[in-house]
């Protein structure tokens, strides 16, 4: 008996293992290429003055030593908060959408449809159809503020404002995706709970609250990941829109680094990098509690 | 994109037996030219150019390829880098530093010495760094202020030769119910040249250079002097309001319509006035006036071509080059119908119009202070990026000049080491 087994192969006996390293191999390697190891080289960079043409010369902190004293550098990285905070207002716009719209009435479809046009076209073209908005002579926004007898404003020209307007702009296809996302979640809500919450009086907010939200978790719990994701790459808009300025005041980590290794004037690979380094470890911070909580919800569905 | 011209009529001159008659030093192989002349006007001048070149030489064949100019400037370090062309694009002056510093630009000294390129001499100091010459220019165009004819007309104003005139006319533009001048600083470059020009009158063609050089303080009184010129002009309300908004092309509509009278801004701008209907009594030109007593320094930003280090066929190369700097190519180039800029080669003509003939008689007599290529060109890179962003600044925000100077200063003091 004892033979028998030792006479299989080596493979056939771990294959259980074997297979789903074997299918996982491809992408582990990918992602080893194109994600881990860059992002090893960018530490690695961070560390130099380079010009990326040239000899690289090993700096140690210096690059980080600057940062600390770099205004242009604190801005980007305010501004990167004000992103991640008032991009969230997505969520709840999104969810107020969805239910205005989770009803059975002619065309709803249709209705559907346009409120989620906005995701559906390019960033680039939102950015451009919002600086026109805000445009100030010609824009419909001072139009507007016109008649209820406001004085105009530049909201892209007024560097107190122009991260808000940009933002603003950055919200409206942000709020159709997680409308997108609770119309589905909501398609799954259970009418057997309604009915029973229905049975105990529950009505309203409250029937919002107890009832549809808790069930409605995994739509949030997404909608906040895309959302978080969407402000830390706000890049596109903010280029269209004022290519960083008025004099650096619209800038995020992300343009920055962009502008300082990159850019006509950058090529300054050390200094991007250790924004890279920086705007990395901030991610790290939401994958690392998005990760936690897939985890201890797999936890929870196992057991 | 690729634009292969002409693939195999070397190999079909040959199997014809033609041989014998080709001339023994007559060029062989492909010459490839990155070019990034992509607006309309340019790049038909740029494919001609390729084709004239091809044709002249059988035995040669010329691939050319052509971008987008503005990708181009990050584009450029790949292409030396990795699988380089024969012959590139790109700037005069500082702009060629990180080339020639990294060995990717071709030192061309010897073309020079040997008198190859007649005819260049005096545009062959934009073309030298470190003692070498690393390529020849092609084009080169005015800097001044364009002006609306008609209005200065209308309001009985004439072509002022000092500030004081410039202010007096402004009052009087201003006083119409008009700006005096449009801009659009969204991209800072306009900025930039509003200094240059400032600096250029208030502390001379010298100074002006010293400070791109890094080797005066930017809170320095002079420089300062130059600020408070500048904002005699923002204070009395000179400069169209929200131009941080404005791209420069964005701007041009105030001059358009007659709300601005005039625009600081290269001679590219006139084809942009004359498409959108401008006449030629209504639009003109002059040199921006006198403000100190120092000589007059003028911008004239210089394109040029470079041969690659790493060149596959730098024979051919280097009589394109040859070729592209010759008078009658020259000329051509440069005519009103091409490019409508300034020939480089001294030899050449100047095109027939008004505006390239006063530039080019300004550039020649009256520049004697010095020619300067423009303020993202002179000064490195990181310091233009910086220093305009507090141009901008300084623009809508005159007040915060000591905070932008000292910020100017202490990035002088780590860029330049």
């Amino acid at each position: 008996m004892a033979t028998a087994h030792d006479d299989m192969s080596w493979v056939r006996r771990n294959r259980m293992t074997l297979t789903p390293l074997l299918f996982l191999a491809p992408g582990v390697l990918f992602f080893l290429a194109y994600v881990i190891i860059p992002i090893l080289q960018s530490f690695n960079i961070s560390l130099y003055d380079w010009d990326g043409l040239g000899q690289a010369t090993y700096v140690g902190l210096d690059n980080y030593r600057e940062l600390a004293t770099d205004r242009a550098f604190e801005i980007s990285l305010w501004n990167n908060v004000k992103w991640l905070v008032l991009y969230l207002l997505a969520i709840p716009a999104g969810l107020l959408i969805a239910l205005f719209l989770n009803q059975t009435i002619v065309g709803i479809r249709l209705y559907k449809s346009l409120f989620f046009f906005p995701f559906v076209i390019s960033q680039v073209v939102v950015g451009l159809v919002f600086s026109w908005f805000y445009l100030p002579r010609e824009g419909l926004l001072n139009a507007v503020l016109g008649v209820v007898g406001l004085d105009p404003i530049n909201v892209l020209g007024d560097p107190t404002l122009a991260t808000y307007g940009i933002i603003a702009a950055g919200l409206w296809p942000q709020t159709a995706y997680c409308m997108i996302l609770y119309l589905t979640g909501l398609n799954a809500v259970d009418p057997e709970q309604i009915e029973a919450g229905r049975l105990d009086g529950a009505k309203g907010w409250r029937m919002l609250w107890h009832v549809i939200l808790p069930q409605l978790k995994p739509a949030t719990f997404i909608a906040f990941v895309v959302t978080i994701i969407g402000a830390l790459r706000s890049f596109d808009l903010i280029s269209i829109m004022t290519n960083g300025g008025p004099f650096g005041s619209t800038r995020v980590l992300s343009f920055y680094m962009f502008e300082k290794a990159l850019s006509e004037y950058g090529f300054r690979m050390g200094y991007g990098s250790a924004i890279a380094v920086v705007l990395f470890l901030i991610m790290l911070v939401f994958i690392g509690y998005f990760l936690w909580s897939m985890y201890r919800d797999e936890k929870a569905a196992r057991h | 994109m690729l634009n292969t011209l002409k693939a195999t009529v070397g190999t079909l001159a040959l199997s014809a037996g033609l041989t014998t008659m080709a001339l023994a030093e007559d060029l062989s192989g492909t010459l490839r030219i990155i070019s990034d002349m992509s607006n309309p006007a340019p790049r038909a001048v740029m494919e001609d150019l390729a084709a004239g070149f091809d044709e002249q030489h059988p035995g040669l064949t010329v691939e050319l390829e052509v971008v987008d100019r503005e990708a181009w400037k990050s584009q450029i370090r790949n292409a030396l880098t990795a699988n380089p062309p024969d012959v590139v694009n790109w700037y005069a002056a500082n702009r060629m530093g990180p080339y020639v510093r990294a060995g990717l630009f071709e030192d061309i000294s010897q073309m020079y010495a040997n008198g190859d390129l007649p005819g260049l001499d005096s545009v062959k100091g934009a073309m030298t760094m470190d003692g070498k010459q690393w390529g020849v220019p092609y084009t080169y165009y005015q800097w001044g202020i364009y002006y609306r004819e008609d209005i200065f007309k209308e309001l009985g104003l004439s072509e002022p030769a000092t500030f004081d005139e410039e202010i007096a006319n402004c009052q009087k533009i201003i006083d119409s119910g008009r700006k005096c001048y449009t801009i659009g600083s969204k991209f800072l470059w306009t900025a930039g040249g509003w200094f240059d020009y400032l600096n250029m009158r208030t502390n001379g063609f010298d100074f002006h250079m010293q400070l791109a050089r890094g080797e005066v303080e930017w809170t320095d009184d002079r420089v300062r002097e130059t600020f408070a010129n500048w904002r005699k002009l923002i204070d009395m309300g000179a400069f169209i309001d929200d131009h941080q908004t404005y791209s420069w092309q964005e701007a041009l509509p105030f001059m358009l319509k007659g709300e601005a009278a005039a625009y600081l801004m290269g001679n590219f701008v006139v084809p942009h006035l004359r498409e959108a209907g401008l006449g030629d009594d209504q639009i003109d030109f002059y040199q921006f006036p006198k403000i100190a007593d120092v000589a007059m320094g003028e911008d004239a930003p210089t394109d040029t071509f470079h041969i690659a280090a790493n060149a596959q066929n730098k024979t051919a190369a280097r009589a394109f080059l040859q070729y592209v700097t010759s008078p009658d190519v020259q000329s051509k180039i440069n005519a009103a119908d091409a490019l409508g800029q300034l020939p480089v080669n001294a030899n050449a003509s100047v095109g027939d119009d008004e505006f390239l003939q006063q530039g080019f008689e300004m550039l020649s007599n009256n520049a004697t202070g010095g020619i300067a290529q423009f303020f993202d060109r002179d000064f490195p890179a990181e310091m233009a990026a910086l220093a305009m962003e507090g141009l901008q600044e300084f623009m809508v925000f005159p007040d915060n000049l000591d905070d932008i100077l000292n910020r100017l200063e202490s990035a002088r003091a780590r860029i330049y080491k």
